[in-house]
Parts: structure tokens; C-alpha cells; sequence
């Protein structure tokens, strides 16, 4: 990091280092005690340690005055790292989630043990960790080289990595200590959110400062996607997030929002991050990753700009879908449901236009592993948009919500389409940063791809006959017009499936561990110091 | 297996030069003349099949939002033609369930067992309902099959502390046993902590031997028995069905009769606490379990004959 920077970004990185370890002094200085001490006790390590390491060498040689002729890649590497860890870490916790609901005594019963604690740091180490590394990393490297522009600046990129990952850390390290404002998706602390928002803001000002710079003549629509992914994922976090503090001093804070305005800003909130976090900014993955890789021109210009209107538009509604059959008024109710059925001819022109690009690549579809990552993504992003759309209709949310249905759509979503499309990514980007023709173990990618498209199918499959039972279990009357069966033996008869889908995520955790080593031996394989050959058009100095 | 590498390209391939149109050689199209990075779009039309979906989804939305209640006005909002309102929906679905339901269990409104276990017909109806019932209240403490456990009585054996007899039964589940409703049963072991430890470590030994008939009114802990246990478990320690003290003199205590655990509730005291149902359930509901819970004892029995 430090090597890549010039005297005067060290100073501001010093001082930037500074202020973070003083944050985490008075954090933990006024806290005393408890979980928000732990969190400034970290910020305060993590503070004295970019400390020691920019004053040792500020006073270095400035960096090679070239440098402003490539790409700024050195933190979508680390990006990509985290990325990696993030995986690692939050589908093994998955995994052991998935196991406890099978075996439920298997893990000593310590407090941090229980399914509880351990599940949010499963989702926020998939969503926050591991998806929106990628995100960000590939954002960075899609914003240069579709605008052939380097990063408006060298200190930021930085900022937003370090921050971002801080808050992740301190999102999920508060989990197991218990501390949670008992927010799906939005369980993070008061403080830790503040952080994230001071993050997100100077990300959307880099984004835009760097499109500012570009050198096309028009911007790429993978950059619409990621820049709604940015701003809107900043007015969701805002406004969900929205809290009084106990006390300075106390991770503990009461949401402004109350009853149920609470549960629709909620689900506003908790419906766009899987719009604009999970959707949006995977579909400028997408855009950008699937025809560089298949050498195939996007299929529809018409499509993609319509599409992202379209998905821009309609998105926004549908959270009160999430609330069918609740104390939320049926009017309210009637519109998520119907924005979520309109919603679905923009998403499956996506998915389409995503496919009728490969129209002339399918040769390469069948020989490239990492190709057929992206392929599958997309007919997952099909599948799963459809059924995103199917289940909102009231009568059938009146089947699936509440079961396991539930847990199968969110994942045919994560595991098919998310995931599925950040390993396409990661395959394509991590040669090309590391100047290396190919990964270190091509056929890896191979055994990687059919374990998480076979973990993916067991998950799904198990999860929807799960979430279909459990539905039908539950509203089935004897003619003598009792219930036909207890609570009881619908949770018996989730013991095969349970069993499925923690076989099926194992076999995409195995997957994922398969992806990291490959791509850590990839980048040992490098020289040091070797830079990616792709150029912006001109010289960009720094501002 | 080949693996195809990133198409990255320099600022002097000549790619890159923008604006020039080129038609597609594998789907015949035009491209839009953009070029990032290598990438190019082509110009192909809107699909008429995609626009027909579209007017498609449309129609049923606006179809909906006639039928249902749909957009707001002001503090109101439009009704909709079907008139529907969630809580209507829910209340003509629940009052159809409960008519067939009332079929049979308003028989039960009336704690008349005798009657009611010699019904053949009635129960064939009803008992299928009240295993559900059992599972999805009782359970969670006695078990799915009503054996217990440490600490919840098992209900499928030949023990009682408040008498297996359907009427009580229905008064155990309509009241619980050291709940917060006023008429409930009450039971409490009291602390023997007054008592020196030596005492009741003799009690103890004295107790956990009483189902094997193993002690002896020579015993000096008998006369310790008789002072502090009896008034409550009985001069024959064999308990009472009218204070809910269990007989010591079987197997049947549900905290275990072992040394170290009758030492524990010796120096602590019990008081087991199940809630009272009335608010819960309805009296029919409720002679209904007491009627099936009576017949799980006596199956258990019949099985153990």
C-alpha cells in the first residue's frame, strides 16, 4: 500500500491514522467496559499499527513518476483478498449455523455459540464481508478501465477499504458479544454505522470524481448499476439506521422509528439491500465481466438501459411485500405485491440480455470454467427474480412466508447468482492483476465450479421441498377442522432436509476454500511488484 | 481445457477508437458504436416479446389495484370493488374453520368424561385434534409422548401429584400448579436449610433409601422424617394427592431421588411451577386434554400389564 503512495498522500495517511487511533482511544476511554471498549480498543491497535507503519516511511523516495500511466490497482488487490477471507469466514459460519439446526447440542453451549449470535455474523459476513468487497474492489477496477481513467486519487481507495473492513470486523465481533440493534441486515451498532456512512460518501465521491476524469465519451452501463448500488445503498443505511444512543459511551441505541413504520423502513431498507447491494451493483459485475470474458458484444444496448430504469424504478416499492398478512394496512401490502410482479420483466430482460450475449461464445461457455461462473449466475438471476416476484403474490406468501422457502430463495440468489458472478470476477481480474496469463491451477476453477453448482442445487432443492412442507404442514385442516399436524412434527420433518442443505453449503464452502488457494498461489506465482498491462489512454496526475 | 485469458487492451490497439459502427457477424446486428475497454454494445431492438410481458404485468396490476385496496388518498385510500379488508378476511376464514370444529368439540363444554370416553364416535373426531393440541402446548415440558423429564412430570405412567382422575386433571391444566392465577394449586418444598447439614445429610440418606423399603423406624433419621417431612409426604412417605406432595416411597419424584439430588432440594426447597391454560384455551379444549392425558396414563398401563 504504503510503496504505491507519494510523500504527501503518506502525511495524509499518518494523519488519517492519527485520528483513528485517537476515535478509538476516546471510544474506548469513554466506554470503559463492554463491547464498544473491544471495538475502540481495535480501532486503536489498528490506529498505532498505519501508524508506525506510514511514519517509518515517509520520508521514502517518492514512487516511480509513471505510475499516473496505469491503473491504481494496489487496493482492488487487497480488495480482492478480503474479499477472499470474507467468504471463507462467513459461509463457514454458515455451514456450522446450518449444522447446529441439524444437531443442535454439536458446539459447546458458550453464549457466542448460539444460533443466535452466530447466524447475523453469517449474513453480514456474506453480504457486508464478502459481497461488498467484491463490490467495491470490482467497482474500482471496472470505474478505470470503461472509463480508462485512474482512480481520482490514491488516499481514498484506501480509506474506503480500511473503513469498510473495520466496520465489518466490528459488525460481527459485536454479534458474539452480543450487542445488536436487532435490525435484520442492520444489526451493526450505532457507532459502526456512523462509520460506514462516513466510508460510503467518500466512495460515491470517488466514484463520481473518477467517472468525472474518463476518457470515453460516454459512461459504461456497469457504472449506472454500481452508482445506484452506491447511492442508494447510502439513503437505505441512512435512514434505517436512524437511532438515539443509550449513552456516549454504550453500544446499546433506540431506532427513531417505532411499531409498524419501524417494520416498513425495515424491509424499505431490507428488500433494497437486496435490490441495490445484491442486484444492482452485481449486475455492472455482470456487464462489464461477462463480455470481456466472452469477447461478445452486450446482446441489447436498448435492454441494458432499459432494464436498469426499469429495476431502478420498480425496486423501491416492493419492501412492504415482506409484510403481507401483518398489522402494515392492505394498501400497502396491494402495491409491493404488484410492483413486485411489474418488477420482473426488467430483471429477466437482465438475465436475457446476460445470455443472448453468449449467442456465438458457447463453445467457450463449455471449454471456460470461468465463464460458465458468469452463465450460471445469470440463469440463477433468472431463477431467483422470478421466484422473487412469484412469492410476493399475496396468496402464495401466504404458503411460503415464515418457512424454509424463505431461507431457499435468499440463497438460490446468494449461492447461484452473487457468489456465483464474484468467482467469475475474481477468475477474470486476478490474472490480469497480476499480469499472469491464466490462475496458477486452471483445472481448479473447474472442480470449484461443479462443487458450488452442485452445493447450490442440494441447498436449493432441500430448502424449497423444506419451506413447501413446512407451508403446507402448518395450514392443513382435518376434516374434523383441527390442524392435521402439530408444530412439532413439522420440525421433525425438516431433520432430511437440514441435513441436505448443510451437505450442499459444505460442498460450496469447499468450493470457496479451493478459490482462495488458487488464487493465493496465483499471486505467489507473481513477481513482486508486477503491475497489470492494461493502460488508461493518458497520463492522469493524481489530484 | 483451455482457459481464456482477460481481454485487456493498451492505449495503441486500435480498438479502442469510438464511433465506428460495424455490423455483428454472429447475429446480424449493427454494434452502437461504443467501445470501452473492448466492449461493445449492439443495436438490437427492443423485443416485442418483452414489451407484450410488460403490458402483461401491467394489466394485472391495474386489475388488481381496482379489486384491492391499492393507493392512497389524503389520510384515506381506495378500497377497492371487492371490498376486502384483512381483518374481514381473517375473521369469515377462522369463523368457517370453528363452525366444523364446534361440531364436535362443543360436546366437550361440559366435563361429563364418563360420557364423553364412552363415545366411540366422538373420540375417533376428537382425539386426533388433541394430540395436536398436547404437542403444540403440553410438549414443550412433558415431552411429545408426555414422559417428562427432570424437573416435568411424566404423564404416561401410573404416578400423580394431583390425581390422574380427568376432572382434576382439567382443573391442574385450567388453573396450574404455583401459577399466578388465583386459584391455583399450590405445592411448595420448602428450604431445609434450618435444619444443620449433618440432619440432612441423615435425611437424605434416609430418603434416597425409602424406595428400596431398605430403612427401619429404629432409624434415628426416621424421627427426623416424621418431625419435618411427614405433615406433607405422609407418616408412610408415600405423599398426597391433595397437597401435591409426591410419594417418596417410589420411583416416581421428578427431580430424582438420588443422594446428591435430594441433598439439593433438601438445602434449596422445589417449586415447580405449570401455567395456567384457562386464558389460553377454552374449557372445551381443556377437557378435551384432560381426557386424552388421563388416557395416556392408563395406555402406558395397559402396554406395561
Amino acid at each position: 500500500m504504503i510503496a504505491t503512495l507519494s510523500v504527501v498522500e503518506r502525511q495524509v495517511g499518518l494523519l488519517l491514522s492519527v485520528l483513528l487511533a485517537l476515535v478509538g482511544l476516546v471510544m474506548a476511554a469513554s466506554a470503559g467496559y463492554g463491547v464498544m471498549a473491544v471495538h475502540g480498543s481495535m480501532a486503536l491497535v489498528l490506529g498505532i499499527a498505519l501508524i508506525f507503519a506510514f511514519s517509518g516511511s515517509v520520508s521514502d523516495p517518492e514512487p516511480p513518476a509513471d505510475r499516473i500511466y496505469h491503473y491504481y490497482d494496489a487496493p482492488i488487490r487487497f480488495g480482492i483478498v478480503m474479499t477472499l477471507i470474507w467468504a471463507v469466514i462467513g459461509m463457514a459460519v454458515g455451514v456450522w449455523v446450518a449444522a447446529l439446526l441439524y444437531w443442535p447440542e454439536a458446539t459447546p453451549a458458550a453464549p457466542w455459540t448460539t444460533f443466535g449470535r452466530l447466524r447475523p455474523v453469517h449474513t453480514t459476513g456474506i453480504i457486508f464481508g464478502f459481497a461488498g468487497n467484491a463490490l467495491i474492489a470490482t467497482s474500482f477496477y471496472v470505474v478505470q478501465r470503461s472509463s480508462r481513467a485512474r482512480l481520482a486519487d490514491a488516499v481514498s481507495p484506501w480509506f474506503i477499504m480500511i473503513g469498510y473492513n473495520l466496520f465489518s470486523v466490528w459488525a460481527v465481533t459485536g454479534y458474539l458479544m452480543g450487542s445488536t440493534q436487532s435490525k435484520e441486515y442492520a444489526e451493526a451498532s450505532w457507532y459502526a454505522d456512523i462509520l460506514l456512512v462516513v466510508v460510503w460518501v467518500t466512495y460515491f465521491v470517488l466514484y463520481m470524481r473518477t467517472l468525472a476524469r474518463r476518457n470515453e465519451p460516454h459512461i459504461y452501463v456497469a457504472n449506472w448499476y454500481y452508482m445506484a448500488f452506491i447511492l442508494v445503498v447510502a439513503m437505505l443505511h441512512i435512514v434505517n439506521n436512524i437511532a438515539l444512543p443509550v449513552s456516549f459511551s454504550s453500544d446499546q441505541s433506540f431506532p427513531v422509528w417505532g411499531g409498524v413504520q419501524d417494520a416498513m423502513v425495515q424491509w424499505w431498507y431490507g428488500h433494497n439491500a437486496v435490490a441495490f447491494f445484491l442486484t444492482a451493483g452485481f449486475l455492472g459485475m455482470l456487464y462489464y465481466f461477462l463480455p470481456v470474458r466472452s469477447g461478445r458484444p452486450i446482446w441489447s444496448y436498448r435492454i441494458s438501459i432499459v432494464a436498469f430504469w426499469g429495476i431502478v424504478f420498480f425496486y423501491i416499492w416492493v419492501g412492504s411485500h415482506h409484510l403481507h398478512y401483518t398489522a402494515l394496512p392492505y394498501w400497502v401490502q396491494t402495491l409491493g405485491m404488484t410492483f413486485s410482479v411489474m418488477l420482473l420483466v426488467p430483471s429477466w430482460a437482465s438475465a436475457g440480455n446476460a445470455i443472448a450475449t453468449l449467442n456465438g461464445a458457447w463453445h467457450k461457455v463449455r471449454d471456460d470454467a470461468t465463464l460458465r461462473f458468469m452463465f450460471v449466475a445469470a440463469v440463477f438471476y433468472g431463477l431467483s427474480t422470478f421466484e422473487g416476484s412469484f412469492l410476493a403474490i399475496r396468496p402464495v406468501n401466504s404458503l411460503s412466508h415464515y418457512t424454509d422457502w424463505t431461507v431457499g430463495h435468499v440463497h438460490s440468489g446468494t449461492l447461484g447468482w452473487v457468489a456465483m458472478i464474484i468467482f467469475g470476477a475474481i477468475y477474470t481480474l486476478v490474472p490480469n492483476l497480476y499480469d499472469r496469463s491464466q490462475m496458477a491451477w486452471p483445472r481448479a476453477i473447474d472442480w470449484h465450479f461443479w462443487l458450488a453448482v452442485s452445493g447450490t442445487l442440494i441447498y436449493v432443492v432441500s430448502l424449497w421441498n423444506a419451506g413447501i412442507t413446512q407451508g403446507l404442514m402448518w395450514r392443513t385442516y382435518g376434516s374434523n377442522g383441527s390442524l392435521a399436524y402439530s408444530f412439532l412434527q413439522s420440525v421433525e420433518a425438516m431433520a432430511p432436509y437440514y441435513l441436505l442443505r448443510t451437505i450442499g453449503g459444505a460442498l460450496f464452502l469447499a468450493g470457496a476454500v479451493l478459490c482462495a488457494f488458487n488464487c493465493l498461489a496465483t499471486i505467489r506465482a507473481a513477481p513482486r511488484g508486477v503491475e497489470a498491462i492494461d493502460r488508461p489512454l493518458s497520463p492522469q496526475p493524481a489530484e | 481445457m483451455t482457459t481464456h485469458r482477460s481481454r485487456s487492451v493498451s492505449p495503441d490497439d486500435v480498438d479502442f477508437k469510438d464511433g465506428i459502427q460495424e455490423v455483428d457477424p454472429v447475429t446480424g446486428y449493427d454494434t452502437t458504436g461504443h467501445r470501452w475497454n473492448g466492449i461493445r454494445e449492439l443495436n438490437t431492438p427492443f423485443p416485442r416479446l418483452v414489451l407484450v410481458i410488460l403490458m402483461l404485468t401491467f394489466i394485472y396490476s391495474v386489475i388488481a389495484w381496482v379489486l384491492l385496496p391499492a393507493w392512497p388518498i389524503g389520510k384515506s385510500y381506495t378500497h377497492g370493488i371487492l371490498g376486502l379488508t384483512q381483518e374481514g378476511e381473517a375473521i369469515s376464514g377462522f369463523v368457517a374453520i370453528e363452525k366444523t370444529r364446534q361440531s364436535w368439540l362443543s360436546r366437550f363444554d361440559k366435563p361429563d368424561f364418563a360420557a364423553l370416553a364412552a363415545d366411540k364416535l366422538l373420540l375417533a373426531k376428537a382425539m386426533p385434534a388433541a394430540v395436536r393440541l398436547f404437542e403444540d402446548n403440553c410438549a414443550v415440558c412433558h415431552g411429545q409422548k408426555g414422559t417428562g423429564g427432570p424437573g416435568f412430570p411424566n404423564l404416561a405412567d401410573a404416578y400423580w401429584l394431583w390425581s390422574g382422575e380427568p376432572k382434576e386433571i382439567a382443573q391442574t391444566i385450567t388453573v396450574g400448579i404455583n401459577s399466578t392465577d388465583d386459584d391455583a394449586r399450590f405445592a411448595q418444598m420448602p428450604a431445609f436449610d434450618s435444619l444443620s447439614r449433618s440432619d440432612r445429610k441423615k435425611l437424605a440418606d434416609y430418603v434416597t433409601a425409602l424406595p428400596q423399603g431398605k430403612t427401619s423406624a429404629k432409624d434415628p433419621a426416621s424421627a427426623l422424617f416424621a418431625d419435618n417431612c411427614a405433615p406433607c409426604h405422609g407418616d408412610d412417605a408415600t405423599g398426597g394427592l391433595e397437597n401435591g406432595a409426591p410419594s417418596l416411597a417410589d420411583h416416581s419424584v421428578i427431580y430424582g431421588q438420588d443422594r446428591h439430588t435430594v441433598l439439593t432440594t433438601l438445602a434449596h426447597g422445589r417449586q415447580g411451577v405449570m401455567p395456567a391454560w384457562s386464558n389460553r384455551l377454552s374449557s372445551a379444549e381443556i377437557n378435551l386434554l384432560a381426557l386424552y392425558v388421563a388416557q395416556l396414563a392408563s395406555k402406558q398401563n395397559e402396554r406395561t400389564k
